[in-house]
């Protein structure tokens, strides 16, 4: 079976900078996967490639094994793309946009039931005639969406799709991806919700300065990189010296201690003991994407920088 | 469904969309620019009828119509495509249309077909409403269709190399304003080239627009500056240079494809 996205050795280079360096990455068809990275790591030049807005500079793509630049319009028709900005068409109403959308496509009123579909699953039946210029931001990135996915493209391509989206409507929208990634539909997302990615993808590729630093499944990721955190709330009293170089974090008396291995959770009790400190409070934390990121990525900087992590 | 429906479909879906585009606007579209030609027609008729005459037996009021229908006819042209396609880069939906599978040739028929849709129907629009007004002729209904098409065809694309290469509206302005308006300004829509002094003639016949309108004027009157077929070889030699200028910008996605 052709996978349903394919890069090799995919390079772009803007002047003197090098917005990708050489990406090799095959996503398979059905799979919900993640591309994750800070501002300005190469997600979105990526999938501007993929869509055809921007040509690699060395190297090939594909979307469903059809070359994005010799067969471009193979291509495109299997791909449905859900850019970053909000962006509209003022002159027309919600319906209008989607049968246009799906008109550029080469598909005409046979398709009106699928448009009712995705109307329906993304909470747009009753705005369906509001003009695209009366809508709410929430409602504007709903029909960005259903603009993506008007002409029934077998791999969606979503980029940041939650960002500036309140909770209610980012659970309602990962509700109707997930059901279109168990219809068959390939998913692949851009976030900075690391725990986003950590719900929803079986695979996930972490992007550093054009390059991917990291590429497996969610899982496996959490394992090999990111061990436990031990939680500790001591009151008043300091952390015991030789405990401070497992620390990521402490303040107010509440300390986290990275931990590589399981037996550590041992010799940080037998220190406290030693010192003295009562313990208030102790848990076991499992690791996230954000302690894989962190250790891959970078920083402590990019933190608040770049990523929103929810809680 | 064959490929070559999807084609056909997908251009038609874009054309629909362009036309519909200045239709739901048609006040400003349509309207606007008839009563302005109207304007001009009552100011000029009123004040120059009775001192000029550039043809024998052919009134000023009815000189000037075809004139201003085609001044009014290539602006409109160039208007809808110029402006569809600042207003899409702007707003950033053009970027709608990039994820299509449209090819770039699909892409100018369905701009221009729209653009010259407005065109025409701005051009027939103030005919008939001139009709109220004035005696007007045909003599030639060939050359006045064949001008009309190539005139709109010509703007359309020209509109469409000035929406692709403006970043900003401003741009876009200062195009309309130094190059659209001089050239239609001084091709003949007011009088006839063989009134200016003769430095003024020659440039007058290093301007597209003058053959346009003398072409389309000479199917009113039967009498033209030049012959309507000079005029037709040398609107046709724009039209493809222009085309040919506007279809390699697209093909290579400049400004729109990085």
């Amino acid at each position: 079976m052709k996978p349903a996205i394919q890069f090799n050795r995919v390079h772009k280079n803007f002047g003197e900078l090098q917005a990708l360096n050489g990406i090799d990455l095959t996503i398979p068809q059905g799979e919900f996967f993640g591309l994750l990275g800070p501002n300005g790591a190469g997600k979105s030049t990526l999938i501007n490639i993929l869509a055809g807005l921007l040509k690699p500079t060395y190297g090939t793509a594909s979307v469903m094994g059809h070359d994005v630049v010799s067969d471009y319009q193979a291509a495109r028709m299997a791909l449905g793309v859900v850019p970053q900005e909000l962006v509209f068409d003022p002159f027309f109403n919600v319906r209008e946009m989607l049968r246009f959308q799906a008109g550029y496509f080469g598909r005409g009123r046979e398709n009106d039931a699928w448009v009712d579909e995705i109307l329906e699953g993304l909470g747009l039946t009753d705005k369906a005639h509001t003009n695209m210029r009366k809508l709410s931001g929430g409602m504007k990135r709903r029909a960005l969406i259903a603009q993506a996915l008007a002409h029934k493209p077998p791999v969606i391509v979503l980029d940041e799709p939650t960002a500036g989206v309140d909770v209610e409507l980012r659970q309602m929208l990962w509700e109707f991806i997930k059901k279109l990634n168990r219809e068959g539909h390939t998913i692949v997302l851009t976030t900075h919700y690391l725990e986003e990615a950590e719900t929803l993808c079986s695979r996930v590729a972490m992007m550093k300065q054009g390059e991917i630093v990291a590429l497996d499944s969610t899982a496996n990721l959490l394992n090999k990189f990111a061990g436990k955190n031990l939680r500790l709330v001591l009151g008043n009293a300091p952390l015991p010296a030789p405990l401070l170089s497992m620390l990521k974090s402490g303040e107010h008396g509440v300390y986290m201690l990275a931990l590589s291995h399981l037996s550590q959770v041992e010799f940080a009790l037998s220190e406290l003991r030693k010192a003295n400190v009562q313990i208030e409070d102790m848990q076991l934390i499992e690791p996230d994407l954000e302690d894989v990121f962190m250790s891959l990525v970078g920083s402590a900087s990019h933190r608040n920088d770049d990523l929103i992590i929810q809680s | 469904m064959s490929l070559m429906n999807q084609k056909w479909r997908g251009t038609y879906t874009l054309f629909k969309k362009e036309v519909l585009r200045f239709w739901r606007v048609a006040f400003q579209t349509v309207a606007s620019p008839v009563l302005t030609a109207l304007l001009y027609l009552l100011i000029f008729s009123h004040v120059l009828a009775s001192h000029v005459q550039v043809y024998e037996n052919v009134p000023y009021t009815a000189f000037l119509i075809p004139g201003l229908i085609m001044m009014s006819l290539l602006q409109n042209a160039f208007a809808n495509s110029s402006s569809s396609l600042i207003q899409s880069k702007v707003m950033g939906n053009i970027v709608f249309i990039l994820l299509t599978p449209l090819s770039y040739l699909q892409f100018y028929m369905a701009l221009l077909a729209a653009a010259m849709i407005r065109g025409l129907f701005v051009g027939f629009v103030i005919y008939l409403v001139a009709l109220f007004f004035v005696d007007l002729p045909i003599v030639h209904v060939g050359w006045i269709l064949t001008f009309a098409v190539l005139g709109s065809a010509l703007l359309g694309t020209f509109g469409i190399i000035a929406g692709i290469w403006a970043d900003k509206f401003d741009q876009m302005a200062a195009f309309q304003n130094f190059v659209i308006m001089p050239l239609t300004f001084l091709s003949g829509v007011f009088y006839s080239i063989h009134s200016l002094p003769p430095f003024w003639q020659v440039v007058s016949k290093f301007n597209p627009f003058f053959y346009m309108i003398d072409g389309f004027r000479f199917g009113f009157f039967g009498k033209g500056d030049v012959s309507p077929w000079l005029s037709l070889v040398v609107v046709i030699g724009f039209l493809l240079g222009l085309a040919w200028v506007c279809l390699k910008m697209l093909k290579s996605g400049y400004k729109l494809r990085g």
